[in-house]
């Protein structure tokens, strides 16, 4: 008997996976040993990826999709959900991905972007979809596409945290601007940021953006992790932060408990101790290629 | 009444609770160490990740202190992985993991398949009047087993990877403690979270 009908690929079901993912912490891992790493000190997705951003930068060449084999392998490791990257417009990688089930695909700005004028329609999938963004407009453009979750691009690979602080609060106070504007404003404002009326004007009513707003690109410390989630990062991603430190396990552990005690300064006090050597970090401006200025 | 109900607040969508308990007049507390307990009427245990919720419920000192407030007769109401901590048994999971394991069901963590195959289905649930429920299965656990003493209130119907076509419980009671495998905090719907708050009222 099948007298119910069961919907799959809703927004409300891939916003929901978003919103279990609140208050957790999403490890970028190269292979399955670290997927096991980072599962163990309490992430609550994997990135998989073949080289973390900073690699990434370094190498240069073409950044493409990981070897499928290698996010299948991720998949056997654990139990928690698993991301993956497409490149920017690539909806063929996208497809991919989609036919091994990743839980979550990031259209992600770390790898070089596949089309120069459109992004990928992510309502056409039923595997959700995250998308980095440097402001409300550009949040909105790919909430309008189909993103079922914003992170806050940041500078990946740089272990400087700035990138995702301006990102952030670039984002959040034009949600506030929003919330306190005339209804006649709206309009206007829409038009400045080239977003849709709608969202703005459902942003105005809910006083919140559409999809959970996480950060990441550049985070490297726990005090990091408290400083955005202080900001209105709802969670955060953690790239080469953890894997290129000292200590990944005692790292990652640190991360996951100073996200959730965000504003206990006496346990992120304690989690920050002896953590070993952090990533050495890249200044903004000494950064040749910026990885925030793709997309739009 | 002054009924005030704690969420467990380690991680996953503890706000969406808080804003339902708030829709139905109930004061809420975020619980994230073990003084947040003192004087809740009842617990939510949230959705979110199970493996990072039972981590830090161990480092936070939470796991023996809401250990013994439920044997002390706490009533707990658990969603999705809220539904994993309360459950006596836990298939699939990490070795590791911790639980309160208190109600006699057996669940099987992401028992559905990943999340491309989480689903929405309207539910009929006992004990809730109108129109049927709107349920959101995120990665949703699957009860596999169910003693006597548990009550099931709602069950779906489904078609499982291995070509199973099966009704499996949804909703399961027992004592002060409620469950359910999907996420009644996300769709407005405040009718789960009365039935919980008059389970606590009808015994205090």
């Amino acid at each position: 008997m099948d007298a119910q009908s069961n919907e799959f690929g809703t927004a409300r079901v891939k916003r929901g996976l978003a919103e279990m993912l609140r208050g957790g912490v999403i490890m970028d891992v190269v292979n399955a040993d670290q997927a096991k790493v980072a599962e163990d000190a309490g992430a609550v997705a994997v990135m998989a990826l073949e080289r973390v951003p900073a690699d990434i930068r370094r190498d240069g060449g073409v950044a493409r999709m990981s070897d499928p084999a290698l996010i299948e392998e991720i998949q056997a490791t654990v139990t928690i959900p698993v991301m993956a990257k497409a490149r920017i417009g690539h909806f063929g990688e996208a497809q991919i991905l989609q036919a091994m089930q990743v839980d979550y695909i990031d259209e992600s700005e770390v790898l070089t972007p596949a089309d120069e004028a459109y992004h990928i329609d992510k309502w056409s999938f039923d595997v959700p979809f995250v998308c980095g963004a440097t402001n409300l407009g550009e949040a909105l453009r790919r909430i309008s596409e189909g993103a079922a979750m914003i992170r806050s691009k940041g500078e990946a690979g740089t272990g400087n945290v700035v990138e995702a602080v301006r990102h952030l609060r670039s984002i959040t106070s034009e949600i506030k601007k929003i919330i306190s504007a005339d209804p006649a404003e709206l309009f206007g404002i829409a038009k400045n940021i080239q977003a849709p009326y709608e969202l703005v004007s459902e942003i105005h009513r809910t006083h919140r953006l559409p999809v959970p707003l996480f950060c990441a690109g550049g985070l490297a410390t726990p005090a990091d992790a408290a400083l955005v989630m202080q900001l209105g990062a709802e969670a955060v991603f953690v790239g080469s932060g953890i894997f290129k430190s000292g200590d990944p396990a005692k790292r990652a552990r640190a991360i996951v408990e100073a996200t959730t005690h965000y504003m206990d300064p006496t346990i992120l006090l304690k989690v920050s101790r002896n953590l070993g050597e952090p990533m050495v970090g890249i200044n903004a401006d000494e950064v040749d290629v910026k990885m925030a200025e793709r997309g739009w | 009444m002054a009924l005030t109900v704690g969420v467990l607040a380690l991680q996953g969508d503890f706000q969406e609770h808080i804003a339902v308990l708030s829709e139905l007049g109930v004061s809420t507390r975020e619980v994230r160490s073990p003084k947040d307990l003192s004087g809740v009427d009842g617990l939510i245990l949230p959705g979110g990740e199970s493996t990072t919720m039972s981590m830090l419920l161990e480092s936070s000192g939470l796991l023996l202190e809401v250990a013994k407030a439920l044997s002390e007769g706490l009533f707990a109401f658990g969603t999705c992985a809220g539904m994993i901590l309360l459950a006596r048994e836990v298939l699939d999971g990490r070795s590791d993991q911790n639980g309160f394991a208190l109600m006699d069901i057996a669940v099987r963590r992401n028992g559905f398949g990943r999340q491309i195959k989480s689903f929405e289905a309207d539910l009929v649930v006992s004990g809730i009047d109108g129109p049927p429920v709107r349920a959101v299965f995120i990665r949703a656990p699957v009860v596999e087993k169910v003693a006597k003493e548990v009550a099931i209130l709602a069950e779906v119907s489904y078609s499982f990877d291995d070509d199973s076509h099966r009704v499996v419980p949804v909703v399961c009671a027992q004592d002060r403690l409620l469950a359910c495998s999907f996420h009644p905090e996300l769709t407005g719907d405040t009718r789960l979270h009365q039935l919980f708050v008059s389970k606590i009222l009808s015994e205090k």
